[in-house]
């Protein structure tokens, strides 16, 4: 029972249902979700926001919010988030992607939504491995790093070279706010959260494309346990994904705070 | 009044005047002007146009509107039909309702620009993976073809499902008189599957996804009760001087306006010779097509491909009589004179 001595410091979020995660344990999807539902919540969103669910691990995500949901083809999310932007501009619309999604197979649809400046919110999460299909050399898997289809690790003279994909999209003018966080730790998990508040206020400002490039990490598939797996995005991925501000267009600065 | 359309013109004002609210597309010979032709309508009337940067993205961008609940449309020729398959088969899969026009040309591959019916099998016969069969109509001329665009939107929201039109690049390129269908307003529809936002309603999910393989297979029996039902509905053919005929051409879209010619020249020969028409080609008039082949001697099936209606119509004649087929590929379009001779080689043959 709360009283006048009590006040409520932490609570589930009223966007995410209370279905259990199928995420394995360690895995970062679980905070990146809670993060976006926390936005939503505090911007008042729910009953207007529409997701798109990419292939991959999250491809339950409809599942664990309580908001409606398209559930795309792999790498298709953000023209799908196209087709519903346009005919309904007055709502919400993200897009929630993995590396293989929307690095690989879904290069050229996030490449030219971003172009266009389509006003919808990307929420990339890059664990620089194929989850779901069981640890597979994705486009962002680092020079070395072995997978289950680079057994001796990647050899970029054979396998070629990771895509940074922030620094990519932010060379489009139509792009509007892409940005690189990370949630090894809670003082970035706090920043993740902070920029995916600012990306959803970019949409809602009709202010363009907007990308928050998330570092995750996947015990699973990459032989960790959740600790050593936390450190690896720390010490291997942060060095080749530097964390940052790619894109902060100019309406964008007068959005945010 | 009758005006004089251009038939991808004629095909992009009837989808407009039957409320469409959405169109994306990518350009392809021989469809151009119909994406042309909307590119410069829809944004004066304040509805979406895009022009995507494929025509898998365009699928998947028709899908997201259809989702929404916008009445939505694509068209696309041969190679850019190949590339929406992926999304044909989610769209069936999430029942959704969509339109695609397919305005064909000369293939495998690259093939060519000019005029083609080699989509039959891809078109009627599902397409994209998984068992679904989009409703497909076929025009013979340029009105048709805008009143078949017109009533396929009705069609994919009656039964939730794709229709594809079935154009070839004759029907999308040459002028005819055509009276259009009077426009139509737009309603705003709440159908009870839309999303639009989980406002004072329980949230809505639109997914092609059943992991539990028992529940995937009830999901499958009801998509095929439902392409039952629309088996029992939507057939549709036209027959041209049928009633004594001994002989009779099957043909669908421009073949059979050769095919008619034909029928009129073989006809002053004294060779009683008649049409069928089949106007849907999923579904495809079997019944009555068997009812025709047990009072007439042979039948000669024209089409422009190798042979691909031609199995359907085997299907239905079930070897009653003997099936003659005469086919030009490659974008080459029959003449009435060719038909004419096919005719007489068939009389001769029985």
């Amino acid at each position: 029972m709360i009283n006048e001595h009590m006040q409520v410091v932490f609570d589930y979020p009223d966007s995410l249902t209370d279905a259990t995660m199928t995420y394995c344990p360690g895995c970062t999807h679980g905070i990146i979700h809670r993060l976006i539902a926390e936005v939503i919540d505090e911007l008042g969103i729910r009953e207007r926001t529409i997701g798109v669910a990419p292939v991959g691990c999250a491809v339950f995500i409809y599942n664990y919010f309580d908001t409606d949901f398209a559930e795309a083809a792999h790498g298709r999310a953000p023209a799908m988030a196209t087709g519903i932007k346009r005919v309904l501009p007055d709502r919400i619309v993200f897009t929630y992607q993995g590396d293989g999604d929307l690095a690989a197979i879904g290069t050229a649809e996030i490449m030219h939504a971003a172009a266009r400046g389509e006003n919808i919110t990307t929420i990339f999460v890059n664990n620089a491995i194929y989850g779901m299909t069981g640890g597979q050399m994705a486009p962002t898997t680092l020079p070395g790093m072995q997978t289950t289809s680079s057994p001796s690790g990647r050899d970029v003279e054979v396998q070629g070279y990771p895509i940074r994909v922030a620094e990519v999209l932010a060379q489009l003018p139509g792009a509007s706010y892409i940005v690189r966080r990370s949630v090894h730790d809670p003082g970035n998990i706090n920043k993740t959260k902070k920029a995916i508040k600012t990306a959803f206020q970019v949409q809602l400002h009709h202010a363009g494309f907007s990308l928050v490039e998330i570092l995750s990490s996947c015990p699973t598939n990459w032989g960790l346990t959740p600790e050593a797996a936390l450190q690896f995005v720390k010490e291997r991925m942060i060095p080749y994904y530097p964390l940052g501000d790619y894109k902060v267009a100019e309406a964008v600065k007068t959005i945010v705070q | 009044m009758k005006e004089l359309w251009k038939g991808n013109e004629a095909i992009a004002e009837a989808a407009l005047r039957a409320g469409l609210e959405a169109f994306f597309g990518y350009p392809i010979t021989p469809q151009n002007e119909l994406l042309e032709y909307l590119s410069q309508k829809m944004p004066l009337l304040k509805r979406a146009f895009v022009q995507a940067e494929s025509e898998v993205a365009a699928i998947n961008m028709v899908y997201g509107a259809a989702c929404a609940g916008a009445r939505v449309m694509t068209s696309s020729s041969s190679p850019g039909i190949s590339l929406m398959q992926e999304g044909l088969s989610y769209i069936a899969g999430s029942e959704v309702p969509v339109v695609f026009v397919n305005v064909m040309r000369g293939g495998p591959g690259l093939g060519n620009i000019a005029p083609s019916q080699g989509d039959y099998f891809q078109m009627t016969k599902g397409g994209g993976h998984g068992d679904y069969r989009p409703i497909v109509l076929a025009p013979a001329s340029v009105q048709e073809a805008a009143q078949l665009t017109f009533l396929a939107f009705d069609l994919a929201e009656k039964y939730r499902h794709i229709v594809g039109i079935a154009a070839d690049g004759n029907i999308g390129q040459m002028m005819e008189p055509v009276e259009l269908p009077p426009p139509r307003p737009i309603e705003k529809r709440d159908r009870g599957w839309e999303l639009t936002g989980a406002r004072g309603r329980p949230r809505r999910i639109i997914s092609s996804i059943y992991l539990d393989p028992q529940v995937l297979h009830n999901f499958n029996v009801h998509l095929q009760a439902k392409h039952r039902e629309i088996e029992k509905n939507e057939v549709r053919y036209s027959e041209f001087m049928l009633q004594d005929a001994d002989y009779v051409i099957v043909a669908f879209g421009s073949s059979a306006r050769a095919a008619q010619s034909a029928v009129r020249l073989a006809r002053q020969d004294g060779i009683r010779v008649g049409l069928f028409r089949p106007i849907s080609l999923y579904p495809y008039p079997y019944a009555r097509l068997a009812e025709i082949s047990r009072r007439v001697r042979a039948m000669l099936v024209v089409e422009m491909n190798a042979g691909q209606m031609i199995e359907d119509v085997r299907l239905a004649v079930a070897e009653r009589v003997p099936v003659r087929f005469f086919g030009r590929m490659g974008g080459l379009v029959p003449f009435p004179e060719e038909v004419l001779a096919e005719v007489r080689e068939l009389e001769k043959s029985i």
